[in-house]
């Protein structure tokens, strides 16, 4: 972390390496709220591994002896942390955004020191994503003790789950950007993360849905994480579809840095 | 869901006349008192307020003046002591005398969630006013705060003196016979108050009754008929504006600048020019009646000030003779 | 509905009020004109759980015991269970989140109460509007429940009434709770409480899934009932049992608004 140090000749930081004390800033407030995000990250995706895994995959082993050739709650568990990762981005990419552009405006106070935009929105992303991995690890390491993530290559789902949150950060930060009230954000929810949500492969296979529908699914991150965790949590990883995972969680995660730079310059630099 | 006429009145307000006492003062308080646990933030004060004036309570923060004001505006029952709003009791009559309350709180509390226009019409609705009746006050409220072309805008872009305008003649939406004004111009630019003032003036030409608090001196004494002057939760004098200057202070007064640590040792040395001084952080005031007379005998005795100021005496005098520290903190 | 509301209140030992709750009503209504998209969007969160659960989950689990033995296709079953928690989940929203950032942020009420209208207006009225935007959902799922043929008798109507009552009893008692909340942060311990609620109260399998000790823990939430009440009624077997449902929900309720009223009295107009 010694980037904030570095200066020019003249002694003006060098432009884009002053990230970290946006981060720090972050870190430093997080202290104040983490109780909620244990609630969020870490207890209500146990709750729906719980109630839905243990609970109705009762019912669902009994009638089809499992799902994919594994019991059911080993195939949503892998399923749940990649969209737990998800959830995280969203609630840490939307409202602390907007919020910092609108109401508490931490943002124009780091805008005032010697910080760029592309400082901010960095150092902003780096605590998501340590906050994305934090709940991956803390649900990655309960799901393991309890059974349903089988296969010793599930370790490799931990930075998996946390690309494909970082997959969703990277584009809501940008959407946050450009929101004028929270209203848009309800919208965001509504009609992009509970879709998502219910219909990406989490909790049934797509196959189960109408024909026409399943295309649209492959289009979603989180189908490509919840295809990725899963099949690492299985053992069955193979190299073709690793790839096309990763790439298309990457291309997401890089095009909507970019577009989240752009979105606050536009919106701070007037 | 429900009925759409109008909801049945309060009880109270369908037969006034059970409540209402001969008493013609509009607000009458003996020994009013209100406590928050340990701290009394109203220590027992009385004053009469009669239709159709301008009352003023003048203190500084802290004084118990919005405490006052609460009780009166039927929202803080008192502690102890006696309170009539209208001839009726606030404890029991609370939504019976609120109905004929306009209520300008401190902080503007308007309904950012609507527009300029929506804002009146909601709060005329709170009132039980029907709302072809709502809908016209509106429309002449807006052009009393000269808001007429920001009608269909939103709250939060407007300025603090609009947002203030605003809170006004939402506040005026029922025809108040009395309003209640918690320091109405604080933190607006001098035009906004200016005009603010103008509006105040012409409610009570027609004959609203103005209850205000404020901690600034210039404006008690535009808007004032009469008020008190309010420290530490009691009520130090009372008078118009003229007769609390005439009894508490003099004519003139004279402000002298010296270097600041030494204005206790000149002090005195001019003792004997004046009938009171006040050693202030950063200058001397001489009361006097003859201010330029004071000022030609301190340059006489070889004294030279870092500056010198004859002006009339204000309330800021009167207040820092009653209380002994200065108005504006 | 606020006609109702108030004369439920009357008899009650709340503060007093002027009768004038509709205008708060109406002040909501108007507010909500402003961001309706947001008011409509809330129909389709039950919708994509009906579609995702009930026909993706449905085809891997097939028939379940509705109780007294009656067999009925998963989407039959966990229709009204859905049902039930959206009307759960909406008044609960409205009665938290909402409320308290008209307490405490918007201090929308501090206007409100220099008019004639008292803490119990407020509480009436704000119930009220909640009841109302209930409605809406309830009216709204049914009907898409009823378009896909997951609805099963015609005593279904009076789920109806049965949600609105869910509706009421979380309200007051959500609205009673936020009077006592500090911070935002506070609100963690109400998604704490929701969560399992909306996930363990045989909303998604049937009571007997559970072991013995663990029922009496389920049937003791206001969710079980409230779930109970409207899968009773949507699959037309009524009996008296299902006047215990009610009567714990309509005591709820009560309770919950003499609190709210009681509280707003002493934070408002202390």
């Amino acid at each position: 972390m010694a980037a904030s140090t570095e200066l020019t000749a003249a002694g003006i930081p060098v432009p884009g390496r002053l990230w970290d004390r946006a981060f720090g800033y972050w870190l430093a407030s997080y202290r104040r709220v983490w109780r909620g995000s244990v609630f969020e990250g870490f207890v209500q995706p146990l709750f729906f591994l719980a109630a839905l895994g243990f609970g109705l995959g009762a019912l669902v082993d009994a009638r089809q002896g499992g799902v994919d050739g594994v019991s059911y709650v080993q195939f949503i568990a892998p399923g749940i942390l990649a969209a737990q990762a998800m959830q995280t981005a969203f609630g840490e990419a939307t409202y602390p955004v907007l919020g910092s552009i609108k109401w508490q405006r931490q943002y124009h106070a780091m805008l005032a020191a010697p910080l760029q935009i592309s400082d901010i929105v960095l150092g902003h992303l780096v605590f998501v994503l340590l906050r994305v991995t934090i709940t991956t690890v803390a649900f990655l390491a309960v799901s393991w003790l309890l059974g349903t993530i089988p296969s010793p290559w599930a370790v490799l789902a931990l930075p998996v789950a946390v690309l494909c949150g970082m997959a969703y950060a990277t584009p809501i930060f940008a959407f946050a950007a450009r929101q004028d009230d929270a209203n848009g954000f309800a919208l965001l929810f509504r009609f992009g993360f509970m879709p998502m949500f219910l219909f990406s492969g989490t909790f049934f296979p797509v196959d189960q849905l109408p024909g026409w529908l399943q295309p649209l699914t492959w289009l979603t991150p989180l189908w490509h994480g919840v295809e990725l965790c899963r099949a690492l949590s299985m053992g069955t990883p193979t190299l073709g579809a690793t790839t096309l995972h990763v790439g298309y969680l990457l291309a997401w995660m890089v095009g909507g840095y970019f577009l989240a730079v752009r979105s606050l310059r536009r919106r701070l630099v007037v | 869901m429900g009925p759409q006429k109008p909801d049945e009145p309060p009880g109270e307000q369908r037969l006034p006349s059970i409540a209402v006492t001969s008493d013609p003062a509009l607000i009458y308080a003996r020994g009013l008192t209100k406590r928050f646990g340990e701290l009394t933030a109203v220590d027992g004060i009385d004053f009469t307020v009669e239709r159709g004036e301008a009352f003023g309570f003048l203190g500084p923060n802290g004084a118990g003046k919005t405490s006052a004001m609460r009780m009166i505006g039927c929202v803080s029952p008192p502690t102890a002591g006696e309170l009539r709003v209208l001839g009726m009791d606030p404890t029991t009559h609370g939504p019976a005398i609120r109905a004929r309350l306009g209520v300008v709180p401190q902080r503007d509390t308007l309904d950012e969630e609507l527009t300029v226009r929506e804002n009146l019409i909601v709060y005329g609705r709170y009132f039980g006013l029907p709302r072809a009746i709502v809908r016209e006050r509106a429309a002449e409220l807006l052009g009393f705060a000269q808001l007429a072309d920001r009608a269909d805008s939103k709250v939060e872009p407007l300025s603090g003196g609009m947002k203030r305008r605003l809170t006004i003649a939402r506040g005026l939406i029922n025809e108040p016979e009395i309003l209640l004004l918690d320091e109405p111009t604080t933190g607006l630019d001098p035009q906004a108050r200016h005009l603010l003032w103008d509006r105040l003036f012409r409610l009570k030409q027609s004959g609203v009754t103005l209850v205000l608090t404020t901690h600034y001196m210039d404006e008690a004494e535009q808007l004032c008929d009469r008020l008190v002057v309010m420290d530490k939760g009691q009520i130090v004098a009372h008078g118009s504006p003229r007769e609390l200057i005439e009894q508490y202070s003099t004519r003139e007064v004279l402000e002298l600048r010296f270097p600041p640590e030494e204005h206790a040792r000149y002090a005195e040395k001019l003792a004997d020019l004046a009938a009171q001084i006040e050693v202030l952080q950063d200058r001397l005031l001489l009361y006097t009646n003859d201010g330029d007379d004071g000022a030609a005998t301190v340059h006489a005795r070889g004294l030279a000030p870092l500056s010198v100021l004859v002006r009339r005496s204000t309330l800021e005098d009167v207040f820092l003779h009653l209380t002994g520290r200065s108005l504006v903190d | 509905m606020t006609t109702v509301v108030r004369a439920v209140a009357r008899v009650l030992p709340v503060p007093a009020g002027a009768g004038l709750a509709r205008a708060l009503v109406e002040r909501n209504m108007l507010a909500f004109r402003h961001g309706w998209i947001v008011l409509i969007s809330g129909i389709f969160e039950p919708v994509f759980y009906l579609f995702s659960l009930g026909v993706g989950l449905g085809g891997l689990i097939g028939v379940i015991d509705a109780g007294d033995g009656r067999l009925v296709e998963y989407p039959v079953f966990v229709a009204p269970a859905l049902m039930a928690a959206a009307a759960m989940n909406g008044a609960i929203y409205d009665a938290t989140f909402n409320i308290f950032f008209k307490l405490k942020y918007a201090k929308l009420y501090d206007s409100v109460l220099a008019t004639p209208l008292g803490t119990r207006d407020v509480a009436v009225g704000e119930i009220s509007w909640a009841l109302l935007r209930g409605l809406l959902y309830s009216v709204a799922f049914l009907l898409v429940a009823a378009a896909t043929g997951v609805v099963t008798s015609w005593w279904a109507v009076l789920t109806i009434p049965a949600a609105t009552l869910i509706g009421f009893a979380f309200a007051a008692v959500g609205m009673a709770a936020t009077t006592f909340m500090r911070s935002w942060q506070d609100f963690d311990y109400v998604q704490l409480a929701i969560m399992p609620m909306f996930l363990f109260s045989a909303t998604f399998y049937p009571l007997s899934t559970y072991p013995e000790q663990w029922q009496w823990v389920v049937q003791a939430t206001p969710l079980y009932h409230g779930v109970a009440l409207v899968r009773d009624l949507m699959l037309g077997q009524l009996g008296f049992g299902l006047l215990g449902h009610v009567a714990y929900l309509a005591v709820m309720g009560l309770l919950g608004t003499v609190v709210a009223a009681r509280r707003l009295q002493h934070l408002l107009l202390p």
